[in-house]
């Protein structure tokens, strides 16, 4: 049997008890990728921390500015920063997916195609990307 | 395609077993066969012993969930050939006390099931002589979905949440009590909010969503879930804004 028992049968329960393994998140594609989308709020939460010191040092001083810049350009922080850009697209992407479930808005007494949410969401994220890009490089 | 495929079946037989183990059968594979069939071979024709349980052969009763490979099923959907050469392994579902070999044991969700008043509530009933509760198409349509529910507990074998925390009410529970929220003639939404908006309710679920994928009648249990947190949480927000009087 693929499952232990946390308890057997006993005189008074007679009944089998499975118990779930600790592993059980390995055993389909579909519970890992639910763990690593619940992991990828760690990352997410390490971007918001780094934007925040990158918006501390730059209010504090040019030198406070490039010390930073010094620093986010650390190998270390670099690999973090790769991974962790990973962990959102994961992020983005599961959610973005998951939306229409959460969410069956109506119009006309119609209900909102899923496709049509989901691509909103991504057309929401093109036009703040291009805001962003655009003060950035502006 | 083989004449024959191996099934590798859970035993457990609570008079001699402390724990389930595995029996091999060899059946044939027709084309046309189910592992229910393959089953039922095996019960007619080689092992009067093993217990299962089966009723109408056709998705509608809901008595046949087994975990096949693994995976949450109604044996009766499920074709031998689409595991041919084999083996196929059949399991009982996942995450409930076995009785005997594939039998389990529902009384949980018998017991959980009537707190979310799986029925139309009304606070003052029409009298008979006004007639039935008229409902237009889209009315029918809010609702039908969930009420494709046949209760045979593939989602609660397919959630690991009710396997860790076997006090969540589960993903059936919940899509039949949003089944009579959207239901026009109902007015029992408060009543059933107030039981899923504790703990083991709603919020118990963090939106795996392997009900909704094993789901063979598409009731898509995991949107229910989280509609019915959006829910609890735009009550949650009426409750800390507007005064008393306002609230309902």
């Amino acid at each position: 049997m693929s499952t232990q028992a946390t308890h057997g049968a006993t005189q008074q329960d007679p009944r089998y008890h499975p118990a779930v393994p600790v592993f059980w998140w390995t055993r389909k594609a579909s519970y890992l990728v639910f763990v690593l989308r619940e992991l990828s709020s760690i990352f997410v939460a390490w971007l918001v921390l780094f934007l925040l010191l990158f918006v501390r040092a730059v209010g504090r001083s040019e030198a406070a500015y490039e010390e930073f810049l010094d620093w986010a350009a650390s190998p270390w922080l670099v690999t973090l920063n790769v991974i962790a850009l990973a962990f959102v697209v994961l992020h983005t992407v599961t959610w973005f997916s998951l939306t229409p479930q959460a969410m069956a808005p109506r119009v006309r007494g119609r209900r909102v195609p899923p496709a049509a949410i989901i691509g909103a969401q991504y057309a929401g994220l093109a036009v703040v990307s291009a805001i962003v890009v655009w003060v950035v490089l502006g | 395609m083989a004449d024959d495929i191996t099934m590798q079946v859970a035993r457990y037989r609570p008079d001699k077993d402390r724990e389930p183990g595995w029996q091999e059968y060899v059946v044939p594979v027709r084309e046309e066969w189910t592992v229910l069939d393959g089953l039922n071979h095996v019960k007619n024709e080689v092992d009067p012993t093993l217990a299962y349980r089966w009723s109408c052969r056709m998705g509608i009763c809901g008595s046949c969930g087994m975990n096949v490979n693994g995976e949450p099923r109604l044996t009766c959907a499920t074709f031998l050939s689409d595991y041919a050469p084999g083996p196929v392994r059949v399991e009982p579902l996942a995450h409930f006390p076995v009785i005997r070999d594939l039998v389990v044991d529902l009384d949980d969700f018998m017991q959980k099931l009537p707190r979310v008043s799986p029925w139309i509530i009304r606070d003052e009933e029409q009298p008979v002589e006004d007639g039935e509760y008229l409902q237009t198409p889209e009315e029918l349509d809010a609702y039908k979905q969930f009420s494709m529910c046949i209760n045979c507990m593939l989602c609660y074998a397919a959630c690991p949440v009710y396997g860790l925390e076997p006090d969540f009410i589960g993903p059936a529970a919940i899509a039949l009590a949003e089944r009579y929220d959207l239901d026009s003639r109902d007015q029992g939404a408060r009543q059933r909010l107030d039981v899923l908006i504790e703990h083991e309710g709603v919020y118990g679920c963090t939106f795996v969503g392997e009900c909704t994928r094993v789901c063979p009648k598409h009731v898509d249990p995991a949107a229910a879930i989280q509609r019915y947190k959006l829910k609890a949480a735009q009550e949650s927000v009426k409750m800390f804004l507007l005064p008393r009087a306002l609230r309902r």
